[in-house]
This record gives structure tokens, sequence and C-alpha cells, in this order.
């Protein structure tokens, strides 16, 4: 699991990639929400578009993301989820607390 | 029930192995043809339960997990993870969506997972000894005439 990221207009773009699961989020989450920490966004975007597998331990970073940003009173995107984390995101019902799409949110 | 095909691994409970048994069992279920959508459940369900033992059955401690694949009769595949941990002191609570005994870092969607993804999930428990969940799905597949069962 590698990340990028980039802050424009008060909105954060984290491109995730790789594998998803407890091996290695942990330290996604951290790095995650030090980019918020630091860059206090009003929009937060997670990019799903490189990630190859997720497990529950998605669920568990996307939880923790939206927490961040509710804090900050921002709002979180999960923007071009491939089928298999999507399926995974659907189970939990997820997208009844933050916006879910397959596309690339608008620049 | 009669198998056809039987792979055993065991290995010590370390995160790292959450990749390597998602890999071993798509390669396994590879010979029965199945759809990538059904071995992206096949894996999903697979993450989920060894990483429970990992997290949950060796909290402290570094113990050995037992991945056993078979094929059965009907393209069913079954998956049995077992380790020798501490157990689950109460599994119909541990069923529960969102129920977890691990920290922030976990969702506790990990058994709605697994349920939703196989078609079977069964867990046997005894506190202090150990758990086995074992997990069935029936591989529908793409159908390839050419991937039949050779005898």
């Amino acid at each position: 699991m590698t990340f990028t990221s980039f802050l424009q207009d008060k909105r954060l773009t984290i491109l995730l990639s790789g594998e998803i699961d407890h091996h290695s989020a942990r330290e996604t989450m951290e790095a995650v929400s030090e980019k918020i920490r630091v860059y206090l966004p009003r929009y937060c975007e997670l990019d799903f578009g490189a990630v190859t597998f997720m497990d529950s331990s998605g669920i568990a970073l996307v939880i923790h993301t939206l927490r961040a940003m509710n804090e900050l009173g921002g709002k979180l995107r999960l923007t071009s989820v491939p089928p298999q984390p999507r399926k995974v995101l659907l189970a939990s019902g997820i997208q009844n607390l933050v916006a879910l799409s397959q596309e690339r949110s608008p620049a | 029930m009669k198998h056809e095909n039987e792979a055993v691994i065991r290995f010590p409970s370390l995160s790292r192995n959450e990749a390597f048994a998602r890999s071993v069992t798509a390669a396994f279920a590879a010979q029965m043809d199945p759809t990538v959508d059904e071995l992206n459940d096949v894996k999903t369900a697979v993450s989920e339960a060894v990483t429970n033992a990992i997290v949950h059955a060796y909290p402290d401690r570094v113990g050995p997990v037992t991945l056993r694949l078979r094929r059965l009769d009907d393209n069913i595949l079954e998956v049995t993870v077992k380790d020798l941990g501490c157990g689950i002191e109460d599994v119909a609570q541990a069923r529960q969506p969102m129920f977890t005994t691990g920290g922030a870092d976990r969702s506790g969607m990990g058994l709605t997972i697994m349920e939703s993804f196989m078609n079977a999930l069964s867990i046997r428990s005894r506190p202090g000894r150990g758990t086995t969940v074992r997990m069935k799905k029936k591989l529908v597949g793409r159908g390839d005439p050419d991937c039949k069962p050779r005898s």
C-alpha cells in the first residue's frame, strides 16, 4: 500500500493503491490522518482507482477518515471505486454515511 | 465429505501472511475455473478469517494458523481456517455486524462479510482452545469445458 496526495483549493485528494488489508491499514490510516491534520481540508477525496484488493480493514480506514473530516466540519467522498472494494464497502452500509462513486470526481 | 483435491498450509500468525493466504487460496481455486467475482469473494472471506486468527486468536503472541482448502463435489470450494488461540466466548455476539473486540483499526464487519460473500459459514470455538471457521462457496465459474476434474 502506497499513496500519493495533493491539495488544491482546500480539497485534499488521496490516491490509494495496492492492497488494503489489516497488515497495511494501520500505516495508511496514520498517514491519511496526518495529511488531514496538516492541511485541514474542506473536502477530502479518497481515490480507490489503483486499489487492487480491499477487505474490511478498508472500511475501518474510511470510518477513521470520515471521523477526522467530521471533526473539521468537512466532507468526504470515495471515488474511482473498483468492483471488489465497492462490494466490501456496500456490505458495510457505509454508502449511507459517505458518497461513493465509480467515477473520478470532476476537477 | 468426499473431496478430490486438498491443500493444507500452516503458517505463523504474522500479518504479512494475510496476503500469502489470499494468494494460496486463489491459486488453489484457479483449477475450479471461477469467475473474477467469485475469486474476489473467496479472497476477501479468507482475508477476514485469517486476519481474525492473527488479531483476535493470538492477541499477545504468535501462534499457528492452519488453512485447509478442499475441492468438493459440485465445484464447491471449502476453506477452513483453524487456530489454537484464545477462542470466542460468545460466537452469536461475535457474528453481530459492527461488533469488535479489536481497536479503532477494526470495523467489526469481518464475519458479516464472510457470511455474505460465501454460501455457508460455521464457527466452532472453545475458549482457551481455539477456533475453527469453515466456509463453503459453490463456484459456478465460467463454464470452461476443459476445466473438468481429472481422474
